[in-house]
């Protein structure tokens, strides 16, 4: 591992004085120490925010408000989360080990870094980790990259479970600078890979996410997250789901959708959530409604299956939430 | 030794950087090496004196105080600066749960996390569990159930369990393995895993 100097403010406002350029924030450091170790990220200096008041897991008129440090096991077992937006309680507990769940942090996890291997692998070529040196994943092992949002240059899903929740929900994320503060929507958060995959977000040099703010809705009490994986456990989606109903008996007034697993980006599905919306919620509606649902995807030489994969998986959730009203 | 020896050997002015020169992964804790000879201790002396930093934990219910690298893990910091080698180095990259401890009594990954961050906090390791000659009934039930054959999943897969029942998690068969799916066993002992944890569970309430 590169040096670095170390330190440990107590206030967002040394925190984000020690922060900057070559800078790190370290969290649980689940992603950052491992990827550390391997060279991937190399700060020359690491602020350790764990100190920052950044707590609190708060439900008010305006929704649900979690601190930037909450760990996603406090996050998954609170009471207001599993009542009033199970799907992100889901989402946590489908995410990691039990172990990396009580490291990790809410800011930390919106922050991680893809998974895919050549990104890892300071051998091999990637536009992600060295701008214009290549993507090693195009024509080679892909088997698990993404579909929707890629370019020729980063074809890399977005490995966050959290995100895809929060996207489907309209949540808000909450920054800080020197500067000032700002709150950004997480749906334009994350900046597709175009020529610039080594661009992943809005952030700025040094800018610390301090906490999300969820909204209420009359849908995230009925929402679902639904995660396919090589194995049924501790793995990085193939496909995932959240799906938020909002019912007028047995009408689906309205649809929040966003996947995961298949974008390079948490991925919204807004035409599937029109052609949901005022419908029956039968079999015929939900097949109807994912016929659009990989429209646009560019499928690479090992992940075609993903386009299939994705619809059944959409149909999936949408039955399990139509079973569970 | 004790860490705190080389405390006050302080040479200011000496960047690590300019010493290392990059790349080069120095994996261990630093004040070990001090007391090495050879060419390479001088240097590596003034790198240690440059940015060490104190911390005082609370190992097994013993205060310690060291001094670490900021790169250190904290499973380094076990193994090879406070000598309790039963927390286990697997893959040191999050992946396959040797390396669980407890710090402030959560279960977590000791290979990342960086022994700089656990100043003031509570760290239990394997050699923290049993009562004198009396074992933790965890590790009494991995012996009676036979859940092991090698060993070295072991003190990560009896860490975690402990921690797994604590959390109020270990009700079912189903349960037990989605919670434990965390901790790799090459010896694949896993259904030996679960029956030692069911019984555990037992007496542990
Ligand atoms: C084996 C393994 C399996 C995993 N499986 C899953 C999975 O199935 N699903 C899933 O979603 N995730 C999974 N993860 C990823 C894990 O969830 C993330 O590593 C974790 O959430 C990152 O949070 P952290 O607090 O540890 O972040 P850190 O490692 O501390 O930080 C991550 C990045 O974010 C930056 N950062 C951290 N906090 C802030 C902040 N407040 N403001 C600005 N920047 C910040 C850091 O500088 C760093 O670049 C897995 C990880 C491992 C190692
Ligand atoms: S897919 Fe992206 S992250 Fe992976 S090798 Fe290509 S450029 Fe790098
Ligand atoms: S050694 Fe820490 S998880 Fe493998
Ligand atoms: S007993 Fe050998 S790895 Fe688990």
């Amino acid at each position: 591992m590169r040096a670095y100097t170390f330190t440990q403010p107590r206030s967002v406002r040394e925190a984000v004085a020690h922060a900057g350029e070559g800078a790190a924030f370290l969290a649980g450091g689940t992603t950052l120490v491992d990827l550390m170790k391997l060279d991937v990220m190399a700060p020359t200096r690491v602020v350790d925010i764990n100190r920052l008041p950044l707590r609190g897991i708060k439900l008010d008129p305006d929704g649900l408000h979690i601190g930037a440090l909450e760990r996603m096991s406090d996050v998954a077992v609170d009471r207001n989360v599993r009542r009033d937006y199970p799907m992100i309680a889901q989402a946590l507990e489908l995410s990691a080990s039990a172990q990396l769940r009580n490291m990790a942090s809410i800011g930390g996890n919106l922050l991680q870094r893809t998974r895919c291997g050549y990104f890892r692998d300071v051998t091999t070529p990637c536009n992600k980790r060295e701008p214009g040196s290549g993507c090693s994943a195009l024509t080679r092992i892909n088997r698990t990259h993404a579909i929707l949002g890629t370019s020729d240059d980063c074809v890399a899903t977005h490995p966050s479970d959290l995100a895809v929740a929060l996207v489907a929900l309209g949540t808000d994320v909450h920054l800080a600078t020197a500067q000032g503060t700002r709150t950004v929507p997480l749906d334009t958060f994350y900046a597709l890979p175009g020529s610039t995959p080594h661009v992943e977000n809005v952030l700025r040099p040094g800018e610390l996410v301090t906490g999300i703010t969820v909204p209420r809705s009359m849908w995230a009490a009925n929402s679902v997250y639904l995660k396919i994986r090589d194995r049924q456990s501790y793995e990085f989606a193939l496909a995932s789901a959240a799906v938020a109903f909002e019912w007028r008996g047995r009408t689906i007034k309205q649809a929040r959708i966003a996947v995961g697993g298949v974008g390079t980006t948490p991925w919204p599905l807004p035409a599937v959530e029109r052609a949901l919306a005022g419908q029956p919620a039968t079999a015929d509606t939900f097949e109807a409604a994912v016929s659009t649902a990989a429209d646009g995807a560019r499928p690479l030489s090992q992940n075609a299956f993903k386009r299939e994969l994705l619809r059944r998986t959409l149909v999936r959730a949408f039955t399990v939430l139509a079973e569970s009203r | 030794m004790n860490p705190s020896e080389n405390a006050d050997d302080s040479r200011p002015g000496v960047s690590r950087r300019s010493v290392l020169g990059g790349g080069a992964a120095v994996a261990v804790a630093v004040p070990l090496l001090v007391t090495g000879a050879g060419a390479e201790a001088a240097p590596v002396a003034e790198v240690a004196s440059a940015d060490l930093v104190p911390i005082k934990v609370e190992v097994n219910g013993k205060p310690v105080s060291v001094r670490v690298d900021p790169r250190t893990t904290l499973l380094d910091t076990l193994r090879e600066e406070l000598e309790l080698t039963g927390t286990k180095k697997g893959c040191d990259r999050g992946q396959c749960g040797a390396c669980t401890v407890h710090v402030d009594g959560r279960r977590v990954l000791s290979c990342l996390t960086l022994a700089a961050t656990v100043d003031e906090r509570e760290v239990t390791t394997i050699e923290g569990l049993a009562r004198g000659d009396r074992l933790h009934p965890m590790q009494q039930a991995f012996i009676e159930r036979d859940g092991l054959q090698c060993g070295f999943c072991t003190p990560g897969q009896i860490m975690s369990a402990v921690g797994m029942v604590h959390e109020g998690h270990a009700n079912s068969d189903d349960e037990i393995r989605e919670r434990m799916s965390g901790n790799i066993c090459r010896c694949s002992c896993y259904p030996f895993i679960v029956d030692a944890i069911r019984d555990a569970q037992k007496v542990m309430r």
